[in-house]
């Protein structure tokens, strides 16, 4: 048996190596709350920065928006059907940054539905690190469409 | 009419892009085709339609709001 994390995350339209979702911790009509750990030797570290590697800020967007909007949004859309068909695509984002992320380093992100109408889901989102410590904050849209 | 259409205007304008002004709206104006209001912006323009005249509007009906003219005439329809 498969269990709700798991079916949520096959169905992400996401795979290696752009999957940032390890685990759905919680999910509800208007909350969900997951977690990623960015492996060290992810691509990106590579060249951010040249010396120091440290997750970049638009890593952590999608992360946020991996599990926040389109986890969500999976959820919220309940058709297996539907969601096949489904196209996603991200349409604003507000997002302040208040703590570096480093290799191995496991983020939780918890998300609040603000509306989910005529295909566009809005959420205000939260992620923090293991500490508890915030890493960033801030809101985050994405329509799903069944026809584009 | 004339009212729905200022009271209109004043939440369009929130949600144009940079290069179409407020003066650019006419009755007639269709609002993804000639006021360049992406999909994503004319669900919130549908969102402060019935938050400003407390009405629900259903996603069958969105199809409905295709020029400000018939968004009116929804409008009325509605408050009627």
């Amino acid at each position: 048996m498969k269990t709700l994390s798991e079916k949520l995350i096959a169905q992400l339209p996401y795979s290696q190596p752009f999957l940032f979702v390890d685990e759905i911790e919680e999910v509800s009509d208007t909350y969900i709350r997951g977690n990623y750990t960015f492996d060290e030797s992810a691509f990106f570290y590579k060249g951010h920065f040249k010396d120091t590697p440290v997750t970049p800020g638009v890593i952590l967007t999608e992360c946020v928006a991996q599990i926040g909007l389109s986890t969500l949004g999976i959820y919220l859309l309940d058709d297996a059907e539907k969601v096949a068909q489904a196209k996603i695509a991200m349409v604003g984002s507000s997002i302040q940054f208040y703590k570096l992320v480093f290799p191995n380093e496991k983020v939780i992100v918890e998300s609040n539905k603000q509306y989910f109408r005529f295909g566009k889901l809005k959420c205000s989102f939260k992620m923090k690190n293991t500490k508890g410590e915030l890493v960033c904050e801030g809101e985050l849209a994405g329509m799903i469409h069944n026809e584009i | 009419m004339e009212k729905h259409y200022e009271e209109l205007k004043s939440i369009i304008k929130i949600y144009l892009p940079e290069d179409v002004s407020v003066d650019d709206i006419t009755p007639k104006s269709h609002l993804v085709n000639e006021l360049n209001i992406n999909s994503a912006n004319l669900v919130d323009v549908v969102l402060d339609i019935e938050e400003h005249y407390d009405i629900t509007i259903e996603d069958d009906e969105m199809d409905k709001l295709d020029t400000v003219e018939s968004a009116i005439t929804l409008i009325k329809q509605k408050t009627a």
